[in-house]
């Protein structure tokens, strides 16, 4: 599965790629990420949420670190779905906006574990990809993923319709979403 | 606390809900002290504007006091105790569109911008209490709202004047300003106005505070048409006369320089068996909008004239008039309002008593009546034209 995405956001190049280049952030904006974690130069371990309630956990290296213009990373040999990505940074025609390009590669086989990916990533799964652009647009220029009341879970926004209704959220309901 | 709500088509009710938390750092929330029902609730109403859920809280006009901020509001900004008016469109002040002040496109206030760029191509703002389809936020006909990017929108009001003559600030006021500004109106213009309801009222009074040469007023309420005559504007009645053969006469012969949209997708037309036609088709969604006015503003316009939309459409329509648009080289116009970028310099306007938003008021009543609010509203009942609600 091969995807491509691209946003504008409003910031300078070097703070969208400094951003990025921080792995850990990633989550914040990537619905499916759980976790990033650095462990090395070039090595990190990525924990996402899987189907069924399942955790899957990967190694991934850096395959490229061009400052302010490229990051590339691929999954280490013994990934259950073997994938890879690359961002690139583009300043913006407007001389202060940068563009990011995106483009992610899934092999996700034809196993049991590659069809529960697929249907993982539903009908849709660019919708995903954009929508994670989104989030890493709002997090950047308004400082976080914005909630509503119809859609109150921040970057866990996958129900789309119903949702609940758009009025304020009860305590035990809220503490189930903000976890306060 | 209470709030109206929406409990299916043709149906609003005043429940208890929750009251309204802090979910992002940059929210606010209002205690309202008014709120207003508008012709864009009626589009809700009716059943017009997908993604509407029963319990939907309604309402976006509203003003109120700061009662609580969030830890990312800058007190230089607002504060607790502050009395602030809303902008109905949520903007975070940020993006590339906040940045060239179109507030109502902002790219970072609609969770649910997913869905809208599926409806729309792109997605639009955060609308409060305006369906799923603008983010799922509650509205403001109710005790208390959260306000999102609290920092950005509401406007502090300093000075001694009443809620009445300030609330409107809110939308229709800016956005009957902004259906006469995108008209680039002359000394030598005459504008005409489709539909009499408060949002066409004041695209009437900012046309000539802007220096229009005439203002028409076209509707087919004999009560609504007399308010617009009593501010000065030339009353023309669609079920009693042709409009285009009326607006010709008003014009020397050359059709009005500029003509407002102030109507929208529910337009009603004056040919019963036209508009039942068009009414079966929206029923069965061939057609989701009734365009009578968009068709007349056009076919009307004099060549090179421009064409400013501020009625609400929501999907498709049929029988758009492209060949007059394209050959008589007419200009279209059109936008959910950019509130925030209208309501400080209108503010002045109103302080220096250029123009008075209290005359479009006609019923004043508690939240708790807002159903019947509506009702009279909807049917044009008692001579309503505008509706203010206390809660
Ligand atoms: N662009 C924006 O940001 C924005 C903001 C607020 C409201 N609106 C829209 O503006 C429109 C007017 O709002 P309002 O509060 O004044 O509503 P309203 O329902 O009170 O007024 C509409 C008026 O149009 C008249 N009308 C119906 N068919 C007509 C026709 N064929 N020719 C002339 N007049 C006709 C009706 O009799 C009524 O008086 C609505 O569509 C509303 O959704 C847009
Ligand atoms: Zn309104
Ligand atoms: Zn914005």
């Amino acid at each position: 599965m091969d995807l491509t995405a691209t946003t504008t956001v409003r910031r300078p190049v070097s703070e969208v790629y400094t951003f990025w280049r921080r792995l850990e952030n990633l989550p914040s904006f990537m619905e499916h990420l759980d976790e990033v974690r650095t462990t090395g130069e070039n090595t990190s371990t990525w924990v996402a949420s899987a189907p069924f309630d399942r955790k899957v956990e990967w190694e991934a290296v850096l395959t490229e670190d061009v400052a302010n213009e490229r990051i590339g990373w691929r999954s280490a040999e013994e990934a259950d779905v073997p994938n890879q990505g690359t961002v690139s940074f583009v300043l913006a025609p407007d001389g202060k906006s940068t563009e990011v390009h995106v483009h992610l590669v899934y092999d996700i086989g034809a196993g049991k574990l590659g069809k529960a990916v697929a249907k993982y990533f539903g009908e849709e799964p660019h919708q995903q990809l954009d929508d994670d652009l989104r989030r890493l647009k709002q997090v950047l220029e308004a400082g976080e993923v914005v909630r509503s009341d119809g859609a109150p879970w921040g970057k866990r926004a996958r129900k789309e319709f119903p949702q609940r209704p758009a009025q304020p959220l009860a305590a035990e309901e809220r503490r189930e979403v903000l976890g306060v | 606390m209470r709030a109206n709500c929406w409990a299916g088509r043709n149906e609003v009710e005043v429940r208890d809900v929750p009251d309204p938390t802090i979910l992002n750092s940059r929210d606010a929330i209002v205690r309202i002290t008014s709120t207003a029902i508008c012709g864009s609730d009626l589009h809700l109403l009716d059943g017009y504007v997908p993604t509407m859920q029963d319990g939907d809280v309604m309402g976006h006009e509203f003003m109120g006091e700061v009662v609580e901020v969030g830890t990312g509001v800058d007190p230089a900004r607002l504060r607790v105790g502050d009395r602030v008016v809303v902008p109905f469109p949520i903007a975070c002040g940020a993006c590339g569109a906040c940045a060239a002040q179109l507030y109502s496109c902002c790219e970072n206030s609609n969770p649910n911008a997913g869905i809208a760029e599926k409806m729309f191509g792109h997605p639009v703002a955060g609308l409060f209490g305006y369906s799923h389809l603008t983010g799922g936020f509650a509205g403001g006909q109710a005790q208390y709202a959260r306000v999102p990017f609290a920092d950005v929108g509401p406007l502090k009001i300093e000075a001694e004047l009443t809620d009445e003559q300030v609330l409107f600030l809110s939308d229709i006021l800016p956005t009957g300003y902004m259906g006469a500004e995108m008209c680039d109106i002359q000394p030598s213009d005459v504008v005409a106005v489709w539909g009499a309801g408060p949002v066409g009222q004041f695209a009437m009074d900012s046309a000539r505070v802007l220096g229009a040469a005439s203002v028409i007023a076209i509707d087919k309420e004999p009560y609504r048409l007399r308010m617009a005559e009593a501010a000065g504007h030339i009353p023309v009645n669609f079920e009693e006369v042709d409009v285009r053969s009326r607006l010709l006469e008003l014009s020397g012969g050359r059709g009005p320089d500029k003509c407002v949209d102030a109507v929208g997708l529910e337009a009603t037309h004056g040919s019963a068996h036209i508009h039942a036609f068009d009414r079966v088709k929206q029923a069965v969604r061939s057609e989701t909008d009734r365009p009578h006015v968009l068709r007349q503003a056009i076919l009307s316009c004099r060549s090179g004239g421009i064409v400013s939309v501020i009625g609400v459409y929501g999907g498709m329509v049929d029988k758009f008039p492209a060949g007059a648009w394209m050959n008589r080289s007419l200009t279209l116009r059109t936008g959910q309002c950019h509130v925030q970028r209208y309501m400080t310099p209108l503010l002045r306007r109103i302080e220096r008593g250029e123009l008075d938003p209290t005359r479009v008021i006609t019923h004043r009543l508690p939240l708790e009546e807002a159903p019947h609010g509506y009702d009279i509203f909807k049917n044009k009942q008692e001579d309503c034209e505008k509706v203010v609600l206390t809660p």
